[in-house]
C-alpha cells in the first residue's frame, strides 16, 4: 500500500531536525518518488564536455534512472536528450560513447534525428499522412532536456521546468569547481584515465553522506590506512616516502585533524569539508608545475589557487568532487538498495603528467572495486542497509554538533566533525522531493 | 598443505615444465591463503597489474584496477590478517581453475620468461559467490636458483564492467 505518493506531510515527516527515518534508505516507494520528483527537480550532473569534443559525439548516462545522452550538436553547443526512440522506446545508441555523424538513426525502424533530437526522417513517411502524426508525442523526436547548463565544461541538466535556476541552485558552491579548473595553467580540464565503476548494494544517499563523514576514516579505515602506517614504519630510515603512502596514510589522522579542517555549508544541500586543510594538503610538489602556474596567473594568484585544499565538495544530489586532485565521484541510483559509483578523473590541460599519475593512483587505491579502502566503506554501507530493516529503531541519528538555529544558515564554516552537512542534505532532499507535489 | 612454496631449479635455465609448475603453484598458494609464502614469489621490484581497459598498454596515465608494487601487496597481505579488517569478517575464500600455462617466450640471456594462462577465478564470502574469467600473464626471472615474478598481469574478460568487492588475488 503506498504511504508516500502524493503525501507531502508523510515525506516531510521522514526528515527531523536531528534524525531521518530509515525509509529514506530502504523504501522502494520513496526511491521511486526520488526518481519522479527529487532528481527531475534538481540540477543533476550529466558529464564533461571534453567527452564530446566534436559535432556528433555522444555520451550515454543517466539522470536518476532515466537514460539520457550528452551530445555535441552541429552548432557546437552541447545538448542533453532522452535516449529513447520516440517510436517504440528503443535506446538509440549502441555504445556508451561514440560519434553519430550528422544524425542519430534508430537501429529498429530507421527513424532518424538531428543531433538536437529533432525528427529528421521516417521511412515510408506516407503511412503517417492524415493520421494526425504532427500532434503526436513522436513527432517532436528524441525529447531534449530543456534546462541544460555547461559550467566551464561541466554539464548539468534539470528535467522539470519548475525548481530553481542554475545560479540559485548552486550559489557560491561553484567556487569548488572554479578551484579545480583554475589548477590548470590554461583553466581547462579534460576527462582522462578511464572511469572506475563500483557496484554498491546500498542506498545512494549513504555514499553522499559519507563524503562529509569525518569521524569514520580513523575507525573504518584502520584496517587499510592503519596497516599502511604500520608497514611504512618498518621502512629503513631515509627511505623516500612513496606516493601511495602519501595518499593513504592521512586517512589515519586523529580526530583533532578533522575537527580543525572545518566544514562549509552552502544552500540546497551543497557543502565541503576541508576549509582550512585536508588530507590532500601535504602532497609533494610536482616539479615544474608551480612555475607554469606562476607564469599563467602571477605568483600571488597561483599560490591562492594551490593553497585551497578542499577535501570533498558535495553537490546535491549525487556528486562529489576533489578539487586538489581533479576527481569526481558520481553516485548513480539504481534501486533503493543498489548504487553504481563512477569515479572520474581529469587531466589539468598544460600541466605535468605526474599530476594525472597521482590522481589515477588515488582513484585506484581509494575508489576501485579492488581498493582496500573501498572494501572498508562498502562493508559499512551494506551492514547499514541490512541493519535498517530492524524495527527496534526506525531512525538514523544525525545529531552530532546540532544547533537549533542552523536551519536557513548558509555559507558558514563549522567544526569539521559536525553532521550538519548531512542534516543539510536531508533538508534539501525534503525540499526537492516535495517541490511541485 | 605440504607443497613447497618455492622450488629450487634443477639447472640455471628453467625448463618449460618448471615454469608451468611455478605458475600453478602460485595460484595454489593463493587458494590456500598462504599469502606470506605467496608474496615471497615476487621479486622486490615486482608489479601486480590488473588493467581496467581492454588491451591496456599504459599503467601510469590510464587507470587500472590494480597496479601495485611489493609494498602495496604486502600491505594487502597484512590487512587480511588484521583484527579490525571488517570486510574480512567473515573471511573471503577463493578458487582458481587454470588451463595449462603456455610458455610464450623464453630468453635466458635476458633472464626473462613469459607464460600465458587462461583461468576461471571464484571468490566467495558469506552467501555470495562470484565467477571471473581472466588471462594471467607471468613475466618470470631466475634469482639465486629460484623463479621470481617480475610482473603478473591479470586481464579480466570484463575488465570494464561494474564490480562489487574483489578482495583477494586472482
Amino acid at each position: 500500500m503506498p504511504r508516500y505518493a502524493g503525501n507531502v506531510a508523510a515525506i516531510r515527516d521522514l526528515v527531523r531536525d536531528q534524525e531521518v527515518h530509515r525509509d529514506v534508505y530502504v523504501s522502494e516507494e520513496v526511491f521511486q518518488l526520488e526518481m519522479e520528483h527529487m532528481f527531475p527537480n534538481s540540477w543533476v550532473y550529466v558529464g564533461h564536455d571534453s567527452q564530446v569534443p566534436n559535432p556528433g559525439d555522444y555520451f550515454g548516462t543517466t539522470i536518476g534512472t532515466q537514460p539520457i545522452l550528452l551530445v555535441r550538436h552541429t552548432d557546437g553547443t552541447v545538448k542533453v536528450l532522452h535516449n529513447r526512440c520516440p517510436h517504440k522506446g528503443t535506446r538509440i545508441t549502441s555504445e556508451t560513447c561514440g560519434n553519430a555523424g550528422k544524425f542519430f538513426r534508430c537501429p529498429y525502424h530507421a527513424w532518424s534525428f538531428r543531433t538536437d533530437g529533432s525528427l529528421l526522417a521516417i521511412p515510408l513517411k506516407k503511412g503517417y499522412e492524415n493520421t494526425g502524426f504532427e500532434q503526436s508525442h513522436a513527432a517532436s523526436g528524441m525529447a531534449p532536456v530543456r534546462h541544460v547548463r555547461n559550467y566551464r565544461g561541466f554539464v548539468f541538466a534539470k528535467i522539470n521546468d519548475g525548481g530553481l535556476d542554475f545560479e540559485e541552485f548552486f550559489g557560491e558552491s561553484l567556487s569548488s569547481f572554479d578551484n579545480m579548473i583554475d589548477r590548470s595553467p590554461v583553466g581547462q580540464l579534460k576527462v582522462a584515465g578511464g572511469v572506475l565503476r563500483y557496484m554498491h548494494n546500498c542506498n545512494w544517499k549513504m555514499l553522499v553522506e559519507n563524503q562529509t563523514d569525518t569521524c569514520h576514516p580513523m575507525v573504518a579505515h584502520e584496517s587499510s590506512a592503519g596497516t599502511v602506517v604500520e608497514v611504512w614504519k618498518k621502512a629503513p630510515p631515509g627511505t623516500q616516502k612513496p606516493m601511495a603512502v602519501e595518499i593513504i596514510a592521512p586517512f589515519m589522522s586523529p580526530y583533532e585533524f578533522f575537527e580543525n579542517m572545518g566544514i562549509r555549508i552552502w544552500d540546497n544541500g551543497h557543502g565541503h569539508t576541508g576549509v582550512h586543510h585536508s588530507i590532500h594538503s601535504d602532497y609533494s610538489a610536482v616539479p615544474g608545475y608551480f612555475d607554469k602556474m606562476k607564469a599563467a596567473y602571477g605568483e600571488e594568484r597561483a599560490k591562492a589557487i594551490l593553497g585551497e585544499n578542499r577535501h570533498n565538495t558535495v553537490y546535491f544530489p549525487n556528486i562529489m568532487i576533489k578539487g586538489p586532485i581533479q576527481l569526481l565521484r558520481h553516485f548513480k541510483p539504481i534501486a533503493a538498495n543498489k548504487t553504481l559509483v563512477e569515479s572520474w578523473t581529469f587531466q589539468l590541460v598544460d600541466a605535468p603528467d605526474m599530476l594525472l599519475e597521482r590522481t589515477l593512483m588515488y582513484n585506484r587505491l581509494i575508489n576501485a572495486p579492488t581498493s582496500i579502502v573501498g572494501h572498508d566503506d562498502l562493508e559499512m554501507y551494506e551492514r547499514a542497509q541490512e541493519g535498517l530493516h530492524s524495527n527496534g529503531n526506525e531512525w538514523v541519528n544525525l545529531q552530532r554538533l546540532y544547533s537549533p538555529d542552523e536551519a536557513g544558515q548558509t555559507n558558514v564554516a563549522v567544526n569539521g566533525t559536525s553532521e550538519w552537512p548531512m542534516r543539510h542534505q536531508f533538508r534539501a532532499w525534503a525540499k526537492f522531493m516535495t517541490m511541485g507535489m | 598443505m605440504s607443497m613447497v612454496a618455492e622450488a629450487q631449479l634443477k639447472h640455471a635455465v628453467p625448463t618449460d615444465q618448471e615454469l608451468i609448475d611455478f605458475v600453478v603453484r602460485e595460484t595454489r598458494l593463493i587458494d590456500q591463503q598462504r599469502f606470506d609464502e605467496w608474496l615471497d614469489l615476487y621479486a622486490d621490484d615486482a608489479f601486480y597489474w590488473m588493467p581496467l581497459e581492454w588491451n591496456q598498454t599504459d599503467p601510469r596515465l590510464t587507470c587500472s584496477l590494480m597496479y601495485e608494487d611489493k609494498l602495496l601487496l604486502s600491505i594487502r597481505v597484512e590487512r587480511l590478517k588484521g583484527v579490525r579488517t571488517f570486510s574480512q569478517k567473515p573471511k573471503s575464500r577463493c578458487h582458481h581453475v587454470l588451463q595449462t600455462p603456455q610458455v610464450d617466450s623464453r630468453d635466458p640471456a635476458a633472464n626473462n620468461y613469459v607464460t600465458w594462462t587462461p583461468m576461471h577465478y571464484i571468490e566467495t564470502r558469506m552467501d555470495e559467490q562470484t565467477l571471473y574469467a581472466a588471462w594471467a600473464t607471468h613475466h618470470l626471472s631466475v634469482e639465486n636458483g629460484r623463479l621470481k615474478i617480475k610482473l603478473k598481469r591479470v586481464d579480466l574478460i570484463n575488465c570494464d564492467a561494474a564490480f562489487g568487492n574483489i578482495q583477494l588475488f586472482m
